[in-house]
């Protein structure tokens, strides 16, 4: 037991554990502080002064987030000194920031503007300083925008990249009137070593950066008569759009999500899932073969352990940071791209559509999806494979432009053909839910068995550790694979680069030895990436992780294997996994990036 | 050299060279770190970087921290504008400071120290570097073992502030740390950490050497010992002073200044202006019960005469804080710049004279919330010029 001692706040006595911070402490005695630079999923800046509060007998008022109380403390949070300050401070951050709100896409969702309307600032007596003279707008990347005129630096970009990504890709650069938030030598985005996972965009709390949107781009392709529209939806988008339009976090919203986007004008309605079971057949199968090839053939080619390759963030930083080891990512394209490839060649032929004339869209809860949509190798089906991406929070947006009641909707089905998913494709979207699928399915192809867990849940793999650990022992597997028997299989899953950078080292250093790993860039996997509602915090992504597991849990079919348009898509098409078309269609290769 | 006349009380310990530093550093190692420490704290020797924090209490709470590396670290990042003085101690009598430093390490039980020289001071490197060398060799001779590197600066003020100079020594972005934990306890490289100003540091080896009593005997309560004076702008004698504290300013105007001073800095670009009419009631030395308005120093002291214009004086200390800011916190990177623009924009009559009114209580804002001591003592400056300088401001 942690030590207590004794502290008031505006005059109520509270026993407190020690260590905490005043803003602990407050938070635990109901007492609302506003905050701008702190946030749960970081470390302590202490740097917007906007938690100012009195502590009487000090000259000085202090900042709550980073002030651990003491014994006899006597705080005041909203004195007239501590009001005045923090209205001044407030004042401050509106005259450097770009507060020009009815032009903004944060408009609405901004943490500056919350505190603003809170404090009633209705007067800007302070000189106007925005936009500042170095200040620029990087629209470069695919995915990320960055507006300097609207930075308040509060410097939670610059710590959600360094301490959640490990990438450092945002940093402060230069001081005084002139300190802004800075790329590598002020590059644009699209230059730099960024893997566009957009957890800074999770964290920003104005609109300095936003993702890079395609509203308008889908709005006309859904207008032109002569376009076919097909949008795929990720795992993860039906547990967060909910939150996006007012209903509480983690509502699965899975039914309304297909009948708002069927009364937005999609032409046909897929679920991402489908392609994420086929991704398991690949992938399983690939795995399967590897350590056929590794165990039996005594292939020293043969690189193990094998790593996943959805998070397109991932992807970027392993081309990145550690390209020596490109050739231990499964060569399995995204599920993403995956649908997007398939769309035009055998859903177009299935439906008898010119490939021309469909326009592929995918909702993901990914800033890098737009990204790897985007990447030139991604156009295999002789077209641009998904040709617009859009977020969580732009679907929202949609949404309410079309005057659509969500609440109101029907529960409704998703189109057939690639339409149809299982409860292993659901759990895509949350930390080690790849490899839970590819479990559940490897394993009942070796042994011809269920795996030894109750109701399928291979509950070692799940939970929010950075780096969690399983192994699963194979035994008295079916003739085929009857040389895995009495091999452990070991399974490793990272989320969060920093967490994969763990995970990596351990590789390069030899001192791991798993077969298989799971890797995902942002924290708690997909359910949890940069395109997801905001806010986001551990406390969130927990309830978004506890609806995929029970959105899993009630599909009447949740194993990879028996989804049966995954089996009619191998006898009508692709022939088998691993096959010639499946080869063309489904797998990719990568490129090795500079590291600087 | 200082007239007959002179009215303040002249010392002469620091730059006093007997060269018997050797002497003075195996003497004093013989002595337990506590004693030392007890030294210290009756000498009442306070910080002479200008915060003035008492340095026996320093030296005693990082003895008590029970970590196994602990550090020394002499901060010569000396960047107050009008400050000079730190230059000189290392050029003439260098082996004080490293003497000093030493004794440090006996009594946290520390075995490394750090000189954190300014980028501007590169020139001091090659003769610093020497007397290092002879006085680690000496070291070794009598088994005490302690090393001194030099780390330099790169020419930012912020990196003066002792927290932000730990960052920057551990290779990062120039920025201050919250405030608790102190680096007595949580320092450099994490660990307990006394810094000290190198003039402290010289102080030190004066005590060491003549025990407390004869430091304390200088100066009066609250303001013990003898301390060096900057002494620039309008005067007919500028240079560097070792001077009593407690002195009242209109002692030290008569003695330096050229008939016509109208105000004195006191204290730098972050210290306080003080109009003629406050000469009498102001006294150098820290804040205590018994001396009326009492000012602290760095040891900067600049002297305007009545053909300067506060205004300018002012804006140029603005000016010097909107660029050393680190920008880190809002009070103090976008107040800057309010309060620079705010004063321009009133002289040139954009802004009413009112206005003046909302950025002094900004300054008051700064002083109450910004990370660190830059941000806090913009409104010293500030305040001070603006409230007995107004006209000046506006016409």
């Amino acid at each position: 037991m942690a030590k207590k001692i004794n502290i008031s706040i505006n005059g109520l006595a509270a026993e407190i554990a020690e260590g905490k911070t005043i803003l602990d402490a407050a938070d635990q005695m109901g007492v609302i502080v506003p905050t701008l630079c702190y946030h749960k999923d970081l470390c302590v800046a202490g740097n917007c002064r906007v938690c100012v509060v009195e502590v009487v007998g000090q000259k000085r008022l202090a900042a709550a987030c980073a002030t651990p109380c003491e014994e006899g403390m006597e705080i005041m949070t909203n004195s007239l000194k501590v009001r005045n300050s923090r209205k001044h401070i407030i004042e401050l951050l509106l005259s450097e920031h770009e507060s020009d709100c009815t032009k903004c896409y944060k408009n609405g969702n901004c943490e500056l503007q919350e505190l603003a309307s809170e404090y009633k600032i209705m007067t800007q007596d302070f000189i106007r300083l925005a936009p500042l003279k170095n200040y620029t707008i990087d629209m470069f990347s695919p995915s990320i925008v960055k507006d300097d005129s609207k930075c308040i630096r509060c410097q939670r970009c610059v710590r959600t990249c360094a301490e959640l990504q490990g990438v450092n890709a945002l940093t402060v650069a230069h001081k005084g009137d002139e300190m802004k938030i800075a790329t590598f030598f002020e590059k644009t985005m699209n230059d730099v070593v960024c893997t566009n996972c957009g957890q800074c965009v999770n964290h920003c709390p104005t609109g300095a950066l936003v993702e890079k949107n395609y509203i308008e781009e889908v709005w006309d392709a859904i207008s032109d008569p002569n376009k076919h529209v097909v949008v795929q939806t990720a795992p993860a988008v039906r547990v967060g759009l909910g939150e996006e339009l007012g209903l509480p976090v983690g509502s699965r919203v899975t039914g309304q999500m297909v009948a708002a986007l069927k009364r937005l004008g999609f032409d046909s309605v897929l679920d991402t899932d489908f392609t994420a079971d086929l991704t398991i057949m690949e992938e399983g199968t690939e795995l399967l073969t590897r350590l056929k090839k590794a165990l039996v053939e005594k292939d020293q080619a043969v690189q193990l352990p094998m790593a996943t390759s959805c998070s397109p963030g991932w992807i970027k930083y392993i081309e990145h940071m550690y390209p020596e080891y490109l050739g231990n990512l499964s060569t399995c394209k995204s599920p993403q791209q995956m649908f997007g490839a398939l769309v035009k060649t055998y859903y177009a032929k299935a439906r008898k559509i010119e490939p021309d004339n469909i326009v592929s869209v995918s909702v993901m809860p990914c800033t890098a999806k737009k990204f790897e949509a985007s990447r030139p190798e991604m156009h295999d089906s002789g077209y641009r494979d998904v040709d617009y991406v859009l977020t969580t929070r732009e679907l929202a947006i949609m949404v309410k432009q079309a005057g659509i009641d969500f609440n109101k909707l029907p529960q409704t089905e998703y189109d057939r053909l690639m339409g149809d998913s299982t409860g292993a494709g659901v759990i895509f979207g949350a930390t080690g839910g790849v490899m839970e699928a590819a479990l559940r399915t490897a394993y009942e192809i070796v042994t011809g068995r269920e795996v030894p867990f109750k109701n399928l849940d291979i509950t070692p793999v799940r939970g929010m550790d950075g780096v969690r650990e399983a192994s699963i022992k194979i035994e008295n597997p079916v003739k085929e694979w009857a040389f895995l028997d009495g091999v452990e299989l070991k399974c490793a899953i990272a989320h969060g680069l920093v967490n994969a950078k763990v995970v990596m080292d351990a590789i390069k250093s030899g001192e791991s030895n798993y077969h298989f790993i799971e890797f995902m860039a942002c924290p708690g996997g997909c359910l949890g990436g940069g395109g997801q509602p905001i806010p986001t915090n551990p406390e969130i992504r927990k309830k978004r992780a506890e609806a995929i597991y029970a959105e899993d849990a009630g599909m009447p079919l949740r194993k990879s294997h028996e989804n049966p348009e995954v089996l009619k898509i191998y006898e009508d098409f692709l022939g088998e996994p691993l096959g010639e078309k499946s080869h063309h269609l489904l797998h990719t290769k990568y490129i090795t990036r500079d590291r600087f | 050299m200082v007239a007959a006349t002179y009215q303040l009380k002249r010392a002469d310990f620091i730059f006093k060279n007997e060269n018997d530093w050797e002497k003075v550093l195996s003497k004093t190692l013989e002595s337990e770190p506590r004693e030392l420490i007890n030294e210290l704290m009756s000498s009442e020797l306070k910080g002479r970087g200008g915060a003035g924090f008492p340095t026996g209490l320093k030296w005693k709470l990082s003895s008590e921290e029970k970590s196994k590396t602990k550090y020394v670290i002499c901060n010569a990042d000396e960047g107050e504008p009008g400050t000079f003085k730190d230059r000189e101690i290392l050029t003439k009598v260098p082996y004080k400071v490293l003497t000093a430093m030493a004794v440090c390490g006996h009594v946290i039980g520390s075995g490394k120290g750090y000189i954190y020289l300014r980028g501007e001071y590169k020139f001091l490197v090659p003769d610093l570097e020497k007397a290092i060398k002879e006085f680690e060799y000496y070291c070794k001779e009598i088994g005490f073992k302690f090393t001194i590197d030099i780390f330099m600066g790169s020419g930012a003020y912020i990196c003066g502030e002792e927290t932000a100079l730990f960052e920057s020594m551990e290779g990062k972005r120039g920025e201050p740390r919250n405030k608790p934990p102190f680096p007595t306890s949580i320092g450099y490289m994490n660990e307990p950490t006394v810094i000290n100003n190198v003039e402290t540091l010289a102080h030190t080896y004066t005590i060491f050497k003549y025990g407390s009593k004869k430091f304390y005997d200088l100066g009066v309560q609250y303001s013990r010992g003898s301390k060096l004076f900057s002494v620039s702008g309008d005067t007919p004698k500028p240079g560097i002073y070792e001077l009593e504290l407690g002195m009242s300013l209109q002692d030290f105007v008569s003695e330096f200044g050229d008939g016509d001073t109208k105000a004195v800095q006191v204290g730098g670009a972050s210290g306080f202006l003080v109009p003629r009419k406050r000469f009498e009631e102001t006294t150098i030395g820290f804040q205590g019960k018994l001396t009326g308005i009492s000012l602290p120093t760095g040891g900067s002291m600049m002297l305007f005469n009545s053909s300067r214009s506060m205004f300018n004086v002012l804006d140029n200390y603005l000016d010097f804080f909107n660029e050393e800011s680190c920008g880190q916190c809002s009070p103090c990177r976008v107040g800057c710049q309010q309060l620079l623009k705010g004063i321009k924009a009133v002289k040139r009559g954009e802004k009413t004279a009112l206005y003046l009114d909302k950025l002094l209580k900004l300054s008051e804002t700064m002083q109450m919330t910004a990370k660190c001591g830059l941000g806090q003592s913009v409104g010293n400056s500030f305040s001070s010029i603006v409230e007995n300088f107004r006209e000046e401001m506006i016409y």
